[in-house]
């Protein structure tokens, strides 16, 4: 049976901080990711980040990606690709598909579950029509696979990855018809909205869609203005001319490793739902057990990053790597960094999430 | 009754902030007359973010407490050198001046579409709402490596639009 100090699942901004955190510590890192290629959602983000230099603001997110595996490279972190963590028993015990081929056993000193989050569907008459898909779908396809999934496109939802995939596809060539918002506000940041409304693009707030219609393809959509309890308002409903639906609906916490591993587990309805209780350290009830990245509550890539160094320091120092001084020096770098991000109008709302999180006070087992 | 002119609801209905809730962020140097270039900052939500004030040279963007406090432009220390432009992850700022020449004024604004404008182009200009408001002449389209791939394009228009323009129309996709 393979045996590493700290295996991580996940190598996506979270999982890849972790390890490198880790590895820098002097721990002997396995990474494992489903995926062909590691970077997780990384590399579908053309833009630029927020923050400061700290939190590489001003960066794209693909350039953050390289920089990410570089470093992982240079400290020789070995990754397993097209593997797939199908459990976690006995405390230690992972259980891998290797390369799809190979079934291994694994043991581990540590674990730091980064397995990131899903999308949330919608379903609405016509949503099984080929064109409706999720935002982050239509992204892989034009930012990773540069194929544009139709040249009309209905979003919705108005959250940062709704109006940052439309301005993607913007961007791909494709017409972004309009934005619906089912609530009377918009969602994502203002500097987003304003960048897609000034290429032209109208919002509809307390609006859903009603139906996608067309004859075996999105051919139109039906859009339907929506009063304070979510009902349609009749005589409101408008049809828009498009070949794509794309859902930014929000995403969910993807927990079953945790879920089987046996971590105990809390509600947060700001972070999207059923997330593993940990501390402000990022460990679970488990005591061998860290979680970082969306896994702990969905927020964007740059938290995500700094709760993989969080991680990946808790676990290090936990296997005898530095000294207490050392530890909380970084310890403390790491939480004002996430500090700042949860930080703000938007920020403050995810900063008391994780507080409530926090405070849960799940029992360490 | 019927109503022509556009209602402004703000930045959370409209998806573009308001006259009111530019003329309350202190990066939006509204009352400023000037005729020479001055950086224009379309921030009004707090949000951790700061490479604005990083990026520019004279030290005339501040964000006064913090990391999540609205950039503050200081108009006397803005030179218009449009450094900001590229460095804002909103694209949220412009440099515009009043008077670029007899009649005209000028905007640099960021723009990440391709195919990028040419020098000498005539393209459609537009305000927050990407209505087209008037035509503009292309002066220069700057690429730089600290850019990264946002370019920052210079247009001139007739000075009767200065307050409205924000940015042009995207150019169509060619070989779709």
């Amino acid at each position: 049976m393979g045996k590493y100090e700290v295996v991580i699942v996940g190598a996506g901004p979270a999982g890849l901080s972790a390890a490198i955190e880790a590895a820098s510590s002097g721990c002997k890192v396995l990474i494992i990711d489903e995926n062909s290629k590691p970077g997780g959602q990384l590399f579908k983000q053309i833009h630029k980040f927020f923050g400061s230099k700290e939190h590489r603001a001003g960066i794209r997110g693909i350039n953050i990606g390289k920089q990410l595996l570089e470093e992982a490279e240079r400290l020789q972190i070995e990754v397993w690709l097209d593997s797939e963590v199908c459990g976690i028993f006995d405390q230690h015990k992972i259980w891998v598909v290797k390369n799809k081929k190979k079934t291994i056993l694994l043991e581990a000193d540590r674990i730091i579950l980064a397995t990131g989050a899903t999308e949330n569907a919608v379903s609405f008459p016509g949503w099984h029509l080929p064109g409706v898909m999720g935002a982050g779908a239509a992204q892989t396809m034009i930012n990773i696979h540069r194929v544009l999934p139709g040249t009309k496109v209905l979003m919705i939802g108005s959250g940062n990855v709704g109006i940052i995939v439309s301005y993607q596809l913007l961007q791909a060539g494709a017409d972004v018809v309009a934005v619906v918002e089912g609530s009377p506000r918009l969602g994502g940041y203002g500097v987003h909205t304003a960048k897609i409304r000034r290429a032209g693009v109208p919002f509809y707030v307390s609006h859903t869609v009603a139906a996608a219609e067309g004859n075996g393809k999105v051919e139109r959509a039906k859009i339907v203005q929506i009063d304070s309890s979510w009902k349609p308002v009749p005589g409101t409903e408008k049809e828009l001319e498009v070949d794509t639906i794309c859902i930014a609906a929000g995403l969910s916490p993807l927990t079953e490793l945790a879920y089987l591993a046996g971590c105990e587990f809390t509600y947060t309805p700001v972070l999207g739902g059923h997330v593993p209780w940990h501390n402000s350290r990022m460990q679970t009830s488990l005591e061998h057990l860290y979680i970082a990245g969306d896994i702990s509550g969905v927020e964007e890539a740059s938290t995500a990053m700094e709760e993989g160094r969080m991680a990946g320091l808790q676990a290090a120092a936990s296997l005898g790597y530095m000294n207490d001084g050392e530890k909380q020096e970084k310890e403390q770098e790491i939480q004002a960094r996430l500090d700042d991000l949860r930080s703000g109008f938007f920020g403050e709302k995810r900063m008391n999430a994780k507080n409530i999180i926090f405070a849960a006070g799940g029992k360490q087992k | 009754m019927t109503c022509c002119n556009r209602c402004y609801y703000g930045v959370k209905i409209d998806g573009v902030p308001s006259i009111e809730e530019l003329n309350a962020s202190p990066g939006y140097p509204s009352s400023v007359v000037r005729n020479r270039p001055l950086a224009y900052i379309e921030c009004v939500e707090e949000i951790p973010c700061n490479p604005c004030a990083s990026a520019c040279p004279q030290n005339a963007i501040t964000l006064e407490k913090g990391l999540t406090s609205l950039p503050e432009i200081n108009p006397d220390l803005c030179t218009g050198c449009g450094v900001c432009i590229a460095a804002c992850p909103g694209l949220a700022i412009y440099v515009k001046a009043r008077e670029y020449d007899q009649g005209l004024s000028s905007i640099m604004f960021p723009y990440e579409y391709y195919p990028l404008p040419e020098v000498g182009d005539e393209v459609d200009l537009v305000n927050r709402f990407g209505d087209e408001v008037c035509r503009g002449t292309v002066l220069s389209v700057k690429l730089s490596q600290k850019y990264d791939r946002t370019a920052v394009v210079k247009v001139s228009f007739p000075q009767a639009y200065f307050n409205e323009v924000v940015s042009m129309k995207r150019l169509p996709v060619k070989n779709m």
